[in-house]
Parts: structure tokens; sequence; C-alpha cells
């Protein structure tokens, strides 16, 4: 016997929330297996989280992040594509605006700098999602297995570029010299503080809005314009999309291309916002927990930035924890976004039926009409 | 080149191999009954930490060796829970095994040993020694440093290649096995459990990934650390399909991969006739470079088994 179908708001919101409890509950199985009290350190997180000024603005701070990682995810995804490549793109995101950064940021003001930092960082995450693009488009390789090989080139392209060409005379540090104060995207606080308004210190910056409005553009672009209906078009059905004039392989790059300045954005949080010096690893698996993020939030934009705030939480919460409980660690963060990606992901149609059969023994359901 | 230096350049390419031939086989019979794995780093990290943590425990090799295969073999096994019982992606559940291995190795490793991720060193009883010390001053030191040396598992990694190749191609399971990777359809018809068959090639797939951890923790290093795999998972899936998921191709692509390796740690700094300073960085990314270039030019000969990803719905 086959199960009914879940009706179209337990599908979007309550399918989701179980799954997500799911992962929730074998996160937490696992920290009462190795002695932590698992409801202690969800509230302690949660508090850590959103218990302060400062704690949300740190939130914000990963959130923009994962936005950025999540998009690009998403707007692949609608392509019918897998970029597992965000990480890589992301990378190669800080290179360019690094490059804008070092040749510019001395000697023109930031109004100048900055736009030319993003459109850069935008620009090269684009390029490095294009080759695996179009490899994929017009040779057939599988976009999976060369986006991974694309992520490590990257890695090594910057560790490269930073030990032998970019290191700052004289320092240690695998790490570019810091860029001039023109290269700076202000934080809240900076920027508030014109305004004569107090914000506690924190890595939060003007990013924020970049990631609003990027999330703003993707929905847009994809539900509201002819283009985005073509490239969803060949995400749901490449063949059918032929049928109808448009060109899957050209669909494919413009998915990608958007997909790896999306991903080349998390520069614009991570490098100008935050650290302004070119350093290495500064995406840490941001790429990653865009694809549990983009799972989580099936794809849309608003969805996204819920699933954003709630990593954004967890990664806040976690390293607030880390102070309180020994033992905690970050790690224990990425386990729940393995299970998300697991729960979400892999596995996210496993409760279905389950569910439906539960919803239909309510009699609130038994009575209403059939679908 | 005088034969020291050659026989520490093979032997060193063969330790350097051994785990990426063990993850390509498994990644082989996996990908040919039709199941994508890119949990072959997850599984094999988990086994790594499985096995130092086992062997820190019971002072037995063999009791690492076991504990490294079943978490192996659990972890193929919630694989194909989630993709070839319920039909979901199996990108993402690969993706979502690496992630987790990732995250959970470190911790328990903290938990149990409270040495910031890392577990004990193993005691001498349960680390893997070579199979006959003496090898170097018997046969010189080309033949007997550079082949013999090596611990046991070296030479099970190596003997995996022609034992996958003779099941693939000789048996009447690899014939199945072929099949359902190719059209699961007609294996149905036929009478033939898919899911079975797929299951049978995850379980031997485990097995082997447990091994390549095993090694890393019991032979190689002494200890398990945080994400010590590095990447190894992904360079075997990389030389696997660089071998066109075939046995003898992959091993060569996993024996490249190795020297290349080795190369790129004695080339630091040193200035090769006519080419000048090879940066390190350059040779370390090749296999990556290569993979890609090798699926570009010859993919269109569809090496690939054709129902690769695509979950089987039985239809009623």
């Amino acid at each position: 016997m086959s199960a009914p179908a879940l009706p179209r708001w337990a599908d979007i919101v309550l399918l989701p929330l179980v799954n997500l409890a799911m992962a929730m509950v074998v996160a937490g199985t696992v920290m009462a297996l190795i002695g932590q009290n698992p409801v202690k350190v969800m509230a302690m997180m949660a508090q850590g989280a959103f218990g302060s000024l400062r704690g949300v603005s740190y939130t914000l701070y990963y959130t923009t992040t994962f936005i950025f990682a999540g998009l690009a995810v998403a707007v692949a995804a609608h392509g019918g594509l897998f970029n597992i490549g965000a990480e890589g793109q992301g990378t190669l995101g800080g290179l360019g605006a690094g490059l804008v950064a070092l040749w510019l940021s001395y000697t023109m003001p930031a109004i100048v700098v900055l736009p030319l930092m993003i459109l850069a960082a935008a620009a090269f995450g684009a390029a490095w999602a294009a080759v695996p693009a179009w490899l994929q488009a017009y040779r057939g390789s599988h976009i999976v297995i060369t986006t991974i090989m694309f992520n490590f080139i990257a890695y090594t392209l910057l560790v490269y570029l930073l030990v032998n060409v970019l290191k700052a005379p004289g320092s240690m540090a695998v790490e570019s010299a810091a860029f001039g104060d023109a290269a700076s995207l202000p934080t809240i606080k900076e920027a508030l503080e014109r305004f004569g308004i107090d914000w506690p210190s924190s890595p939060l910056n003007l990013s924020f809005f970049l990631a609003l409005l990027a999330a703003g553009g993707v929905y847009v672009y994809l539900w509201r314009t002819r283009a985005g209906y073509r490239l969803r078009t060949v995400g749901s059905s490449a063949g059918a999309a032929e049928y109808a004039g448009i060109r899957p392989a050209h669909q494919m790059m413009i998915a990608m291309a958007i997909s790896g300045a999306l991903a080349g954005l998390i520069a614009a949080n991570e490098i100008a916002g935050v650290n302004r010096r070119l350093l290495l690893d500064f995406t840490a698996g941001a790429g990653f927990t865009g694809i549990a993020v983009a799972l989580m939030g099936r794809n849309h934009p608003v969805g996204i930035m819920l699933a954003s705030l709630l990593f954004g939480a967890l990664y806040q919460g976690g390293a607030e924890v880390t102070f309180e409980i020994p033992g905690f660690t970050r790690d224990m963060v990425v386990t729940l976004q393995g299970l998300v990606i697991l729960f979400s992901g892999a596995m996210a149609y496993v409760l279905a039926p389950a569910l439906s059969r539960l919803l239909h023994m309510t009699p609130w359901m038994q009575s209403s009409p059939a679908r | 080149m005088d034969a020291i230096l050659a026989g520490t350049l093979i032997a060193s390419t063969l330790r350097v191999a051994t785990p990426l031939i063990l993850c390509a086989m498994a990644g082989m019979l996996a990908e040919r009954s039709g199941v994508v794995d890119l949990g072959l780093e997850g599984k094999m990290l988990f086994a790594a930490f499985a096995a130092s943590a086992a062997g820190v425990a019971s002072g037995s090799l063999l009791v690492a060796l076991i504990v490294a295969c079943a978490i192996g073999v659990l972890l193929s096994w919630l694989h194909g829970f989630a993709c070839v019982t319920h039909a979901g992606d199996q990108v993402v559940s690969g993706m979502a095994i690496n992630i987790i291995a990732a995250g959970l190795t470190v911790v328990l490793a903290i938990a149990w040993f409270e040495q910031g991720g890392q577990t004990p060193p193993a005691p001498d009883a349960v680390r893997m020694k070579a199979l006959w010390p003496g090898a170097a001053q018997a046969l010189g030191p080309v033949i007997g440093e550079g082949f013999f040396s090596q611990s046991v598992l070296v030479y099970v990694a190596l003997l995996s290649v022609p034992a996958v190749w003779w099941l693939v191609y000789r048996t009447r399971f690899g014939l199945r096995l072929r099949a359902v990777g190719e059209n699961p359809n007609m294996v149905d018809t036929a009478g033939l459990s898919v899911r079975r068959l797929r299951y049978l090639a995850l379980t031997l797939n485990g097995v082997l990934c447990g091994l390549a951890g095993a090694y890393l923790v019991l032979a190689q290093s002494a200890a398990f650390g945080p994400n010590m795999t590095a990447g190894r998972g992904y360079m075997a899936l990389a030389a696997m399909i660089f071998g066109q998921w075939r046995p003898f191709p992959a091993l060569g692509a996993c024996l490249l991969f190795g020297f290349l390796d080795t190369v790129a740690v004695r080339l630091q700094g040193v200035k090769l006739p006519n080419v000048g300073e090879v940066p390190v960085q350059a040779i370390q990314a090749l296999p990556y470079v290569l993979t890609v270039v090798l699926l570009a030019a010859f993919m269109s000969r569809n090496a690939a088994p054709r129902a690769l990803g695509k979950p089987f719905v039985k239809e009623h």
C-alpha cells in the first residue's frame, strides 16, 4: 500500500521541520553519549546566538556568508546542476577582491575600490565556475567531479600565490599585506557610529545587505523573468527545454556563472568586511554549508535566508558554548550540519509516507475533502 | 639515478598509493553497480579513527582491523539505505557522510581521548610492521627496499586489483554487477534483486574503505588526527575515473598520483635543468588537473556505467 500524497503545506513546512528535528535528535543523542546535556547545550547555543545584540551581530555575520553560499548552490540546482565547487569559487572570489585591493586600495578612495572589489570577487567566482560548466555543457564531463577537482586546484593556486607572490615581505604568516583603508567594507558598528548610534563590536558588515539584495535578485530573476524561466525549464527537463527552443548548454553556462558569482561574493563578507587581507582557507567550509542551507531552504531564497539564519545561529551559538563547556568544539556543529544534509537532502522523503499516514489519521484531515 | 634513491622513491610511491588503490577499488565496485560513491573520503576517515580507537582500547591488531571494516560497511549501508532503499540523491548522501565523518570523528576523539581531536599513538602490538625487515640487505636497495620492505596491507592493496578484476569480469556476480550498473531494469526483469546486488557491492566497498582507513593509522602514521585523510578519498575517486572505471588503469592512476606526491615532497626548492624551480603546488595540483583534462578529452567514449547515479525504482 502506498501512502497518500502529502498536502502542499506539509511538504513545504512540516516535512523540512521534521527532518531538521531528526538531525537535532541524532546530534543530541551523540551529545548525551559523550556526557553532555543536549538540552543545556542547545539552550546555551540559543542564548549565545540571540541573547545579546553582540551575539545577534555575530549570528548575522555567519548568516551573510551562508546566504551567498546557499544561493550559489540553489541557482545551479535550478539549472539542474549540483555545484559542489562553491568553496573553490569563493576562494577565487577572494583572490579577485584581494588583487583589486592590493592594487588600488593605497591610492584610490573607497567609493572606487569597494565596488571594484565586489565586482572582481563576483567575476573571478563566475569565471572559476564557468570552466566546469563549459566542460559539462559541451564535453559531458560530470560537473560534480570537475567542481570537486576545481576546489583543490583553487586551494593550491591560492597557496602558491600567497607563498610566492602576494606574501607581505618580512612576514612569516602565509597571508597578503593588510589592505589600505579604502578596501574595508564598513562594519555595522562603524556605519552606525556616523549616525551617533552605539552598536556592539562584531564582524557584521554592510555585505549583509548585499546578501539580502542578492536573495531578492535571485528571486526576481528565477521567478519573475523570462531568462529565469528558461533556466528553470532546463533544470526541470533539458529535453523539453530543447523542444521549446531553449538551448540547455547555454542555460547551464548561465546558471553556473551566476552560481559562481554568488559564491565569489563570500569574499565581500570575509575578505573586504572582516579580514581585510587575503589569507588561506577564509571560506572555512562555507561552500559545503551552502549545500545544507540550499537543501533545507528547498532552493528558495526565503527558505535559504531562514536556513542561513539557523546555521549562523548554530555557528555563533556553538562558538559561545566552546567557552562554557570543556570538550565542546565547532566539530559538533559540523556534525549537525552533515546530519542536516543527510536528513533534509539524501533522506528527505524517507519519512514522508509515515508523516502522510499520520496526518490522514487526524480527524481534521479526514473531514477535509481529498485533494 | 643512484639505486638508494630509486629504492626510496618506489617504496614511498607504493606507500602513498596504497590507500588510494583500496579506495579506488571500493569506488569501482559501488559505481559499477550504479551507485555514485562520493563518501570514500568520509568512510576512510571514520575507519581510520575507528581503527586507532579500537587499537588503543583493545591492544589487538585484529580487533582494530575488524572495527575499521565494520565502520566502513555500516557507513556504506547508510549510503545504501538512503540511496538504494529510499532512492535518495547519491551525491548528496556521499557529501553528508563526508561531513558527518569530518565532524563526528573529532567530537568522539575529544570526548574519549582529550587530546584535541587526536588519538594517542597505537601501542606497538597494534602497528603493522614490514613483512620482511631484512629485505633491503637480502635483495639490494631497489628490489628489496623498493618492493619488499612494506607492510602487509600494501600487498593486500596490490592484490585487490586483480581480485576486483576477476570478480567483475570473470564471475557470475561480476556480470550481474556490471549489468545492474548499465541497465537495472533488465536485471530486474531477469528476476534478480537490484537492491541485493547493490547492497553486496556496497558491503565489499565498505570493507575496502575500512582497510584503507586502517592503513593510515596502523602503518603510515602512528595516531589519528583531525581530517587526516586530507582529500585522499576524492583523489581515489579521481584515479578511478582517470582509469575509466577499470581496475588496472585505475591502479596505474593511483601509482601515478602516488609518484607525483612523492616527487612533490622531494622537489621542494630543487632547480631542474631547463625548467628552473618547479612550484610544489603545481605538482600537487597535477592529479586534479589531469583528471579534469582526461574527463574532458575522453568522456565521449562513455566509460561511465550507464545507470550511474540514477536511483532504481521498481515498477509495480
